[in-house]
């Protein structure tokens, strides 16, 4: 078929999958620091609370879009947009899979594989930072001025320890585009540990990891190193005048945003779409977890714990019990193209999904870092050792591969 | 093929159009970070023009140009911030006129 | 579809270079230039320069230009006050600015006649390896200078915006 007739099927998948995932993103959040913090987080809009992203737009949307007179108008309404195009154009670079061969169209799971691929993230995250500095300045307001160049001086400071150890892997990788980082990390060594770049030889990259994922925390502006949008501190921060819609799209540039350092980690680090171990026994990971999954519902909602949960659990089990099925047929490879498309977007989701969880892990677990404590940190500490970092990969590559 | 190319004549054309424009700003502005934008606007001229010919000769070493002016750039954009910081402190404008005291 | 593409960008980079030049408050300026930047990037794309491409987005447009408008908000000293200027430059000012243009057009024209015609992939050397390849070897020199020049660039303006010392 035509490139551009395939490429648009695709940008309306990831386009479709990515917006629901960003509202029920919200949901896994407050579900998490809710257990976390011994509550149960939104119970009543639906089932656990499944119909509360779908709430939260109407009343979003039901808002009053103030639009204040003593604002810079171009630059207030330009700042939100800016923030979310930005947000979302990053998911066009990341590959979910493989190639596959669907009925005789060969395509790359992945929407634009650019030789660059890794330099484009990088770039959309330096010129994020304008979204939230126009914010904070054209609210007109000295808490959002204030919310808005701190928010932007801890965003360009933490963008400097990201891209060195972003660097680190791919000096091991030796390529710069997503698919090719990806697929240097198949394979195993001595049969069972995969080759991951946190594990590869001859300088596994966990450093370069635990940096990234520090380093992203900031770039996204999560805790501990949210205080330019802390609600207690600084009003709120730089989205402070901004209503309904445009509120709804710094939220929903920030959980993008999220989404996409999740996904360059796990394409970098964790070994994209790769399996823990070898073809095929990893493939019954997925039906093993989906039936343990439907077994927690069903014991669940057998327990007399909330009257509610007797007649939801085991809806969700047999929810769990139908994935399951669909995964069994995926590791039984009746149809090539559906197994190699489900397990690959299974590993990669299911990556993705541990790291947005410890994400949310950390901000219900540790505090806030004071402002003067987080640049220091980023200069003083994490600067330097993300340089060390690259230093040795550079040194190991240098001493042990053969080019 | 004629729809699908542009004459390289056209992003030379086109580089020089910025960097006359970047010169109508520099003696035309009066407030001195508008000044040093304009000189920055000459600076991607002149990188576009690198990086045309380079297409033109099919070499790469006025992309190896153009990366030294970029980082020259910054480092002169960095420097002369700091001195525009400093004039403000001292004399609390940022229009160039009003900066004379040395003027005889 | 090059053609296209090289018109769509070329109008919007000269549009934000009218607009840098004509605003009175810094920060259109600034955005302006940010705008001729990013469509530069594209035409750098246009033309095979991939790695150059994304190296302006993420130094020029991610770095330089956001230094310049953290200045402009902590200065925040308004709009260019409008002046008299000079009546040679209000007189002869836009006509020489068009015969300066117009004389560089015509030698363009005329001293590179038969120049390539540009398609998007038709050179694919604008790569990172080649750009690294010469930057270590041909150009090892002139990168460790610069090297050296970045140092005195962050020493100098740590020193020059420092507190002063009563």
């Amino acid at each position: 078929m035509n490139f551009f007739v395939v490429t648009l099927i695709k940008i309306v998948i990831v386009f479709a999958v990515f917006m629901t995932t960003l509202a029920y993103l919200q949901w896994i959040e407050r579900k998490v620091l809710a257990h976390i913090q011994s509550r149960t987080g939104p119970l009543r809009v639906g089932p656990h609370g499944l119909m509360q992203p779908l709430a939260d737009v109407f009343k979003l949307l039901s808002k009053e879009d103030l639009l204040p007179p003593y604002v810079n108008r171009f630059f207030y309404l330009l700042a939100p947009f800016i923030a979310v195009s930005l947000a979302l154009t990053t998911i066009s670079v990341i590959p979910f899979g493989p190639e596959v061969d669907i009925f005789g169209v060969r395509t790359y799971m992945q929407i634009a594989d650019l030789r660059v691929g890794i330099l484009f993230v990088l770039a959309i995250a330096a010129v994020g930072v304008y979204g939230v500095a126009l914010a904070g300045w054209s609210s007109n307001n000295k808490y959002s001025l204030m919310g808005g160049l701190r928010a932007s001086a801890q965003m360009i400071s933490y963008e400097l320890p990201l891209t060195l150890a972003i660097v680190s892997p791919l000096l091991l990788a030796n390529e710069l585009s997503f698919r090719a980082i990806s697929n240097s990390q198949g394979g195993y060594y001595l049969g069972f540990i995969p080759r991951w770049s946190i594990f590869q030889m001859p300088f596994p990259q966990i450093f370069a990891f635990i940096i990234f994922m520090i380093a992203a925390f900031a770039e996204t502006n999560r805790i501990p190193f949210d205080l330019p949008e802390a609600e207690n501190e600084l009003v709120a921060g730089f989205h402070t005048e901004y209503s309904s819609m445009k509120f709804a799209s710094f939220f929903m540039a920030e959980y993008a945003n999220i989404v996409n350092i999740t996904c360059v980690a796990t394409l970098l680090f964790l070994g994209g779409w790769h399996p823990l171990f070898p073809a095929p026994y990893s493939n019954w990971v997925a039906p093993i977890l989906f039936l343990v999954a439907a077994g927690a519902c069903f014991a669940a909602g057998a327990r007399n714990v909330r009257r509610n949960d007797r007649r939801t659990f085991p809806f969700f089990g047999l929810a769990f019990l139908v994935l399951a099925l669909i995964w069994t047929v995926a590791a039984i490879a009746i149809i090539p193209w559906l197994s190699t498309i489900l397990l690959a977007v299974f590993w990669f989701v299911a990556k993705v999904g541990f790291l947005i969880f410890v994400f949310v892990w950390v901000r219900g677990t540790l505090p806030r870092f004071r402002y003067d404590q987080l640049m220091h940190f980023a200069w003083t500490f994490l600067f330097p050792v993300a340089l060390i970092n690259l230093l040795l990969t550079a040194l190991f590559v240098a001493l042990f591969t053969r080019s | 093929m004629h729809a699908h190319s542009v004459p390289l004549t056209w992003y030379l054309t086109l580089s020089v159009i910025l960097f006359a424009l970047g010169v109508a700003g520099f003696l035309y502005r009066k407030s001195v970070i508008t000044v040093f934008m304009s000189i920055e606007l000459m600076l991607n001229a002149v990188n576009l023009s690198f990086i045309s010919f380079s297409y033109e000769l099919q070499r790469i070493d006025g992309h190896i140009y153009s990366f030294f002016v970029m980082v020259v750039a910054a480092a002169e954009a960095a420097v002369g911030l700091a001195i525009i910081l400093t004039v403000f402190k001292n004399r609390r404008t940022l229009q160039i006129d009003e900066v004379d005291s040395m003027k005889l | 579809m090059d053609t296209i593409l090289f018109l769509i960008f070329a109008v919007v980079a000269v549009v934000c270079a009218f607009n840098l030049v004509l605003q009175t408050h810094p920060i259109s300026s600034a955005l302006s230039l940010i705008g001729v930047m990013a469509s530069l990037a594209v035409l750098y794309l246009l033309l095979g320069a991939e790695f150059v491409a994304m190296a302006q987005m993420i130094v020029y447009g991610g770095a330089v230009m956001v230094l310049f408008v953290f200045v402009i908000m902590l200065l925040n000293a308004g709009s260019e006050k409008a002046s008299t200027k000079a009546w040679f430059a209000q007189v002869a000012g836009l006509p020489l600015l068009l015969a300066f243009v117009g004389l560089l057009g015509f030698l363009i024209a005329r001293a590179l006649p038969d120049t390539r015609r540009v398609n998007f992939g038709s050179w694919v050397g604008g790569t990172a390896q080649e750009i690294g390849r010469a930057l270590f070897t041909t150009y090892l020199l002139p990168f460790e200078i610069i090297s050296v020049l970045i140092l005195i660039a962050i020493i100098g303006a740590v020193v020059l915006a420092q507190k002063e010392i009563e």
